[in-house]
């Protein structure tokens, strides 16, 4: 038996930190765990919207080394394979540990000190903006950030760069909902939490491969099914959920506004309307009522390739349950009509008065992990904290009074993340950072992303890997990966919870914040960027959103310890939060109303032709997180998922592994063919996480949601052709800076006391 | 029959390899999976189904009684073990015994690997790590009782055939209702959704 494990050290034990004894009610001294001194730090994962709750196993020397699985809310002890692996970024070989720095792109990177770095970084701003203007100098954040980095973001492009030019990657990822929920409820976030999943009776997956983007998700889909919820999944491939689905409409990709305005159609003709529901809290009945008259379901099988009869099968299952739930994500955001998407699945969700209680509602499913909390405090080109409006001259005085500026001083809306790149091929954009984002592999048409980046007189990043973007920067600046913090992220349900430091970062390394903070002092703007870390920038994040609709104030660190999550809005410390909203038919709107938005469907973007017949979408796998720059350093993720593929119909004549030329108006690549009949003969699919020559984006369309601004990543227009040989498959490339993928849990300090029954002596010969 | 055992439900399986990442993760593990996912459809359904030991209880462990070193050890709670690493000659008898196409060899190390449903989490209460993290459910630990709770009026089966031999294991697996008396043919996928079988 061995001693028992040092105590922990209160001062650097981040609250709710456990042995591994308090953790799974083990007999101590029968855990060698325990034995090892080893902690478990509770917090969540990096990854998806989810959020899942893990612990972190950290080893006597104080080094993260593996996870164990946490009986948190969200996840009740589940994760998915991303949430497992997470914690070998932490110390991953590949990790960045000093500034690199080039004056020119023909250079190599050399490692430079922090000073040198961040002194050319600030004589950089200070030439272009000198001679073009602050606006041509750009500033992109990120949605996997902590919230208090988003907003420090937003400021720090405000304040310290004085420029227009703030957006982030969460474009590209739930903005059309955000757009169409602040249409319709004047408030931007999913209505219900996942826990109302297994209160309803019928739930609606459309454009969500929940099965592969929210794993964990799965099992309150299946606590509904088990209680004889039936399951709809639109969707134009077979997924993992929608093959046991009790309807599965596979419709043609970016047809789904005409799908949605034919169920509604059809929920009108057989009398399933709520009238009292809509007579008592809506708006723009009449329109929307008028808007879908002719949408019938044969016009909608006729646009979506689909039976007319699953239309009228899904309005009956939808609207004849008794508490319906909608869920949706970016399969039908992804869209030039992205919002209006999402419209036609809130007026569906309206007219059958499924809004606002237990088991019925609605809700977009986040896909970066801080997707809704890195939009709502001002990284968004036209929003300041709180969700205001960067255009109100009420909202801006509120904001600049916290931040000590004049009104004049604060830039008005600038551009999305698209248009900046555009901008910079103009060279309207000269200058730029980017926080932890990888446009190179995320945005869409590669070649203009590209042309854009290159164009561009001076590009910083921020990261702790070497992403393909960062690679193309003249500065690198190696930050804090999100064990090496502590901060909030808000999830798919608007739960705001926190992460927590596990470890020290690596020598070397600085949190985004001390670098903001660095850069800000730089460019004269010290009094305002004095942080001594997250939970300082929280508390002015709690004050800006004070008395707006996305309400923090009264959240604070100790309630998220206590609580495990509090949903905003949260307007006092004794607010229970707001896991559900529009209880009693009551929106945000000032009318308190639901605004119906009648919605007309319109073809996508791209057109068919006959040199480009079929359709092209795209989507995530399981083992790899957007733009793979973190997952693709992963060896057990690599293992899992090695290489992209194209998913075609077996009525194409391929077979497994055959070489499959895609091409589109923007360019052609190959891929090994996936041979299915899970996807329409008309589509095929690519997943999008690795880059050229393997690349998705390298082929999607850069057509934008003119209200969003998001990416029709979700339809473009294709031919697919026999590659003559297979070598001109081509495999991708390693990621910049790669060296080795991290042994599993090879970083433990002891050896392990024997944990086999032989060893124990309790076992009998068979 | 069965106590806290690994109830395996194909019809959940969403193929994210979770168990597998999970079972690498596991101290008695460390760095090596020990869980087979099959893919019984390919080209036509994405289904998968996930395979961990099954711990075969009549006969006892076929994989124990054909090693000719005696190194697989059944505990006295019907654990089927991973092959003790002293005894081991990495000869894969077990791996051509055992009727699940469980036991994997090490060819670097020439020794057997197999999943002991993760004795050093099971002995002590915790489920094993396969079936904590399976976000689905399709990998389930507890007593049949605790599942029928979670998933009224599902049925279960613990015995297999293959051939003219039938198999009785110490994991079950979820099967559609009508199937649930026979012995279930081995090797073969049986999905199950809301006591239907889907299975094309
Ligand atoms: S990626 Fe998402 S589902 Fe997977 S463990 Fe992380 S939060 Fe959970
Ligand atoms: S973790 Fe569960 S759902 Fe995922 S592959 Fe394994 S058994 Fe299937």
């Amino acid at each position: 038996m061995s001693s028992a494990p040092p105590p922990l050290d209160p001062s650097i034990a981040p609250p709710g930190t456990r042995t591994f004894r308090d953790a799974g009610g083990i007999p101590a001294d029968q855990w060698h765990a325990d034995q090892n001194g080893e902690t478990l730090v509770p917090t969540h994962c990096c990854f998806c919207g989810v959020q899942c709750g893990m612990y972190l196993r950290v080893d006597r020397a104080g080094k993260v080394f593996g996870v164990e699985p946490r009986n948190h809310d969200i996840n009740r002890m589940r994760l998915c394979p991303k949430g497992i692996n997470a914690y070998q970024q932490v110390n991953h070989p590949d990790r960045l540990t000093a500034p690199l720095l080039r004056r020119s792109r023909d250079e190599p990177f050399r490692e430079a000190s922090w000073e040198e770095a961040l002194d050319f970084t600030v004589a950089e701003i200070r030439r272009i903006q000198a001679a073009h203007g602050n606006d041509a100098f750009g500033l992109l954040g990120g949605a996997s950030l902590f919230s208090e980095k988003t907003y420090l973001v937003g400021k720090f492009g405000r304040v310290a760069l004085k420029t227009r030019h703030v957006d982030y990657n969460g474009r590209l990822c739930m903005v059309s909902a955000a757009g169409a929920n602040k249409l319709a409820f004047g408030i931007d976030r999913a209505g219900n939490p996942f826990s109302d999943i297994l209160l309803s009776d019928c739930l609606l997956i459309a454009g969500s491969n929940v099965g592969e983007c929210f794993p964990v998700m799965t099992q309150y889909l299946w606590g509904a099914r088990d209680r004889g919820a039936s399951l709809i999944v639109i969707d134009p491939r077979e997924t993992a959920i929608a093959r046991t689905a009790d309807i599965h409409v596979a419709l043609k990709p970016g047809t789904d506004a005409a799908f949605f305005n034919a169920v509604l159609n059809v929920v009108i003709q057989e009398n399933l309307v709520d009238k009292e529901f809509v007579a008592a809290h809506t708006t723009g009945w009449d329109e929307v009522r008028a808007s879908v008259a002719d949408c019938t379901p044969e016009v909608a099988a006729d646009i979506c390739g689909i039976p007319a009869h699953q239309v009228v099968q899904v309005a009956r299952a939808f609207a004849g349950a008794d508490r319906a739930m909608a869920w949706h994500a970016r399969g039908i955001e992804h869209h030039s009509q992205g919002v209006e998407n999402c419209l036609t699945v809130i007026n569906l969700c309206t007219a059958t008065g499924n809004l606002g209680k237990p088991g019925a509602g609605y809700g977009t499913i986040t896909g970066q992990g801080n997707g809704q909390g890195g939009r709502e405090h001002g990284q968004k080109s036209d929003l300041l904290p709180g969700g205001r409006s960067i255009a109100n001259p009420e909202h801006r005085r509120q904001i600049c009074e916290i931040w000590g500026i004049e009104e004049t001083e604060l830039p008005p809306a600038g551009t999305s993340m698209m248009e900046m790149v555009w901008q910079m091929q103009r060279q309207e954009i000269r200058g730029l950072i980017g926080i932890c984002n990888n446009p190179f592999v995320s945005l869409p048409n590669y070649a203009t992303v590209k042309s854009g980046y290159d164009t561009l007189e001076f590009h910083a990043q921020f990261d702790f890997f070497l992403s393909e973007t960062a690679a193309n920067a003249h500065v690198v600046f190696p930050v804090t990966t999100w064990a090496e913090d502590e901060g909030v992220m808000a999830n798919a349900e608007a739960r705001v919870v926190k992460h927590n430091k596990a470890q020290e970062p690596p020598a070397g390394v600085r949190t985004d914040t001390w670098v903001m903070c660095q850069l800000a002092q730089r460019l004269g703007v010290a009094d305002k960027f004095s942080y001594a870390g997250s939970r300082e920038v929280f508390d002015e994040l709690r004050i800006a959103s004070a008395g707006t609709v996305n309400d923090y104030y009264g959240i604070t660190y100790e309630r998220l310890e206590e609580t495990g999550g509090i949903a905003w809005p949260c307007p006092s410390t004794d607010h229970p939060g707001t896991p559900r909203l529009f209880e009693g038919g009551r929106t945000a709107h000032p009318d308190g109303k639901i605004h119906m938005q009648a919605v007309e469907w319109h073809p996508p973007m791209d057109p068919y032709d006959e040199e480009h017949p079929m359709s092209l979408t795209t989507g995530r796998t399981v083992a790899h997180f957007l733009s793979g720059n973190q997952t693709r350093r992963l060896g057990a993720l690599v293992e899992q998922t090695p290489r992209p593929w194209v998913e075609v119909h077996p009525s194409h004549g391929f077979r497994n592994g055959d070489p499959v030329r895609v091409v589109t108006r923007r360019g052609s690549e190959v891929f090994p063919a996936l041979v299915t009949e899970a996807i329409r003969p008309d589509t095929v699919f690519i997943p999008y996480h690795w880059p050229v020559p393997t690349a998705a984006n390298a082929l999607t369309i850069d057509a934008l949601d003119p209200r969003s601004k998001i990416p029709e990543y979700k339809v473009c227009a294709c031919r697919i052709e026999a590659a003559e040989r297979i070598d001109e498959v081509p495999a991708p490339p390693a990621p910049p800076g790669h060296q080795a993928y991290p042994a599993t849990q090879v970083s433990r300090t002891d050896p392990l006391p024997p944990t086999s029954p032989q060893g124990r002596g309790t076992a009998e010969r068979s | 029959m069965m106590g806290r055992t690994i109830f395996i439900d194909p019809g959940r399986c969403i193929g994210c390899q979770a168990c597998v990442s999970a079972c690498r993760e596991c101290d008695s593990h460390r760095g090596k999976s020990m869980i087979h996912l099959d893919y019984p459809d390919e080209g036509h359904s994405v289904a998968s189904l996930p395979t961990v030991c099954m711990h075969c209880e009549d006969p006892v462990a076929p994989c124990a009684e054909v090693c000719p070193a005696d190194a697989i050890l059944v505990t006295a709670d019907g654990v089927v073990q991973q092959a003790d690493t002293t005894r081991c000659i990495g000869c894969a008898n077990c791996v051509n015994a055992c009727p699940f196409g469980v036991p994997k060899i090490d060819l670097q190390a020439k020794l057997q690997l197999k999943c002991n449903l993760c004795y050093d989490r099971t002995a002590y209460g915790l489920a094993p790590m396969c079936a904590t993290v399976c976000p689905t459910g399709a990998l389930f630990y507890g007593t049949v009782e605790e599942l029928r709770a979670e998933r009224p009026g599902v049925q279960v089966a613990d015995s297999f055939t293959f051939g003219d031999v039938v198999v009785s294991t110490g994991v079950a697996m979820v099967v559609p209702a009508d199937k649930v008396q026979w012995p279930v043919p081995g090797g073969l996928p049986i999905v199950e959704v809301n006591g239907k079988d889907v299975t094309r």
